[in-house]
């Protein structure tokens, strides 16, 4: 962080994740950055926002920062401490389904939005092989809306996955509705250099906005696959308030934000 | 036996019992939260091998059994130990060495395939996988699953939804049920019969031990029938499924338990550092694992000073301000 660049690229990309979220969505959480975001929409521009775990903890106060899904720092003060089935039948069900908006990461994303966090290399043999699914395959396959958080780099925006853990737009077009799925899967892609989108009727990333400093044609070099940068507008800076609230507030020791 | 009134018994024997050579087993807990993991360091101890594991989220002790070479064949859906091993480490090498065969499924696969044993129903259904490459990719050949019976002839299948469009779904995914021949949990408290109560969330454990032949329980506390029947609305596990009860005080040390101890950050560390070189690893085992003769001598390797800064408040259930890193 210096003068020219008030914030640090974690610190945008929590805020334009948070930024996502609505007041009354139910956010389905990791840990490290992206329950960050969860905490940071729950104190800034949506307060009615509940954060829920695919282990069955719902609405925990979070005290403390959980390491894990399975951190006892969940279990505390929940609305309800229940199971893995009820944490997935609470998203595959429309009723509650509907609202619920994920946060994701991967390893590997194509331009359709299907993720990989299995490994790199053959399946069988892998030259690296990652822990897996846990709930990502099953929340990209049930929910409307899901942020994908990336780190922008040229091997993680492949044109072909390595395996195809969570599926996105699948092949595009109507593939997804194709295949039985019902629509969803990654909807907004939040990266260190921009925020990425899909076409309704391609199913095809697009870049939407590029972050203050950052070139477009910088985001396209970092990206293995054509990528249209013809809609992209410049995304509006982290406010101070927002700063303030995410830096004083939600993780005021940096465990996450370093 | 699901219905003797005592079935206390030491761990050593429990194990010695119900866990035999090329036995298919499911262990509970979720990453770094209630492994029973005393249960699997007697597992390892006793070098009980061609171990058939099924799970769905699982860190610490599903790690420790892979580096010991207990576990031949592998169903997971998750491998991952919190911050100090994101993947886990003897996992991810097993598999890039093919050392082990494994199958990948979702948590809802697996906690459905465990439901299912539960119920005795032969799969499940769910809307979860379509398009993905959990569908496609089987690590069970053909021959394997002809000629062993117990796995299942497919890892899934596809159907057209028989009712029509109804509920909105088009097809559906089937998962098979599991039945493992012994699941092992660790839980707060039981009693002699084997009823249980878990405090904070249970995963999917009450699943595993319902579609299991047998079930070991290691417990931090051991207690009174009459307790746990003041308060039946609290208790998830009624004896009639289990087998065996061991009192085994901090039994998933260093993996937490909600409302006793926290995981240990610095434990979970050294073991990640140990496994990453296998001289490094073998002087682990032979220090943590293989030269204590039981968990309470393990615990005494960690110390009291340790284990103090583990201790849960009793207001939160966790250790409030643990150095974590």
């Amino acid at each position: 962080m210096n003068k020219d660049h008030p914030y640090t690229p974690r610190e945008i990309m929590t805020i334009m994740a948070a930024r996502e979220i609505k007041n009354g969505d139910i956010v389905f959480s990791g840990t490290g950055i992206s329950m960050l975001a969860a905490m940071a929409a729950k104190n800034i521009n949506a307060p009615e926002s509940v954060i829920f775990f695919e282990t069955g903890a719902i609405d925990s106060l979070l005290e403390e920062l959980p390491f894990a899904v399975s951190d006892p720092r969940i279990m505390y003060w929940a609305a309800a401490n229940s199971q893995l089935t009820d944490a997935f039948t609470t998203m595959q069900n429309r009723i509650t389904g509907d609202k619920v908006i994920a946060i994701l990461g991967a390893a590997q994303i194509d331009i359709h939005g299907n993720l990989n966090t299995t490994c790199i290399g053959d399946y069988f043999s892998p030259d690296i092989r990652f822990a897996g699914s846990g709930g990502g395959c099953d929340v990209a396959s049930f929910v409307p809306r899901c942020i994908a958080f990336m780190q922008h780099e040229k091997r993680k925006f492949v044109k072909k996955l390595d395996y195809l853990t969570s599926p996105g737009q699948l092949e595009g077009e109507k593939s997804r509705q194709a295949a039985g799925l019902r629509s969803g899967g990654v909807s907004v892609v939040v990266t260190n250099l921009g925020v990425m989108r899909f076409d309704k009727d391609s199913g095809r990333m697009y870049l939407d906005k590029f972050y203050p400093d950052i070139a477009p044609e910088k985001i396209l070099e970092n990206t293995a696959f054509n990528m249209d940068i013809s809609k992209a507008t410049q995304a509006d800076p982290p406010t101070i308030k927002e700063l303030k609230i995410l830096r004083e507030e939600c993780d005021p020791q940096r465990l996450i934000l370093d | 036996m699901e219905n003797s009134l005592n079935k206390v018994m030491p761990l050593k024997k429990a194990i010695k019992t119900f866990v035999k050579t090329g036995a298919h087993i499911s262990i509970g807990g979720f990453t770094i939260n209630r492994n029973p993991m005393a249960a699997v360091y007697e597992i390892i101890r006793q070098k009980i091998n061609d171990l058939h594991l099924y799970a769905h989220s699982n860190g610490m002790g599903l790690d420790e059994l892979i580096g010991a070479g207990c576990i031949s064949k592998l169903e997971i859906a998750y491998a991952g130990n919190g911050k100090a091993a994101p993947t886990c480490i003897c996992f991810a090498r097993a598999v890039q060495n093919n050392t082990i065969l494994f199958e990948d499924y979702s948590n809802y696969m697996m906690s459905l395939r465990f439901m299912a044993g539960a119920m005795g129903v032969p799969f499940l259904p769910t809307l979860s996988g379509f398009g993905s490459d959990i569908l496609t990719k089987w690590g069970f050949s053909k021959s394997m699953r002809k000629e062993d019976s117990k796995i299942v002839n497919k890892k899934l299948a596809v159907v057209d939804n028989p009712f029509g469009d109804w509920a909105g779904a088009s097809k559906v995914v089937l998962v098979p049920a599991i039945n493992p021949d012994v699941t092992i949990i660790h839980v707060q408290m039981a009693d002699a019969m084997g009823t249980c109560s878990i405090q904070g969330l249970t995963f999917s454990d009450i699943e595993q031990v319902k579609a299991s032949r047998h079930v070991i329980v290691t417990c931090e506390k051991l207690v009174e029938k009459a307790e746990l029947r003041q308060n039946p609305d609290l208790n998830q596990i009624p004896f009639i499924h289990v087998s065996a009860v061991c009192h085994v005080p901090m039994g998933a040390y260093p993996t937490a338990v909600f409302g006793h101890y926290d995981y240990d950050s610095q434990y979970l560390r050294r073991f990640a550092l140990a496994a990453k070189t296998t001289d490094k690893f073998k002087e682990y085992q032979a220090d943590c694992i293989y030269g204590v003769k039981d968990h309470e001598a393990f615990l005494k390797i960690i110390g009291q000073k340790q284990i103090d800064k583990i201790t849960a408040d009793p207001r939160t259930g966790y250790s409030v301000n643990m150095k974590r890193d």
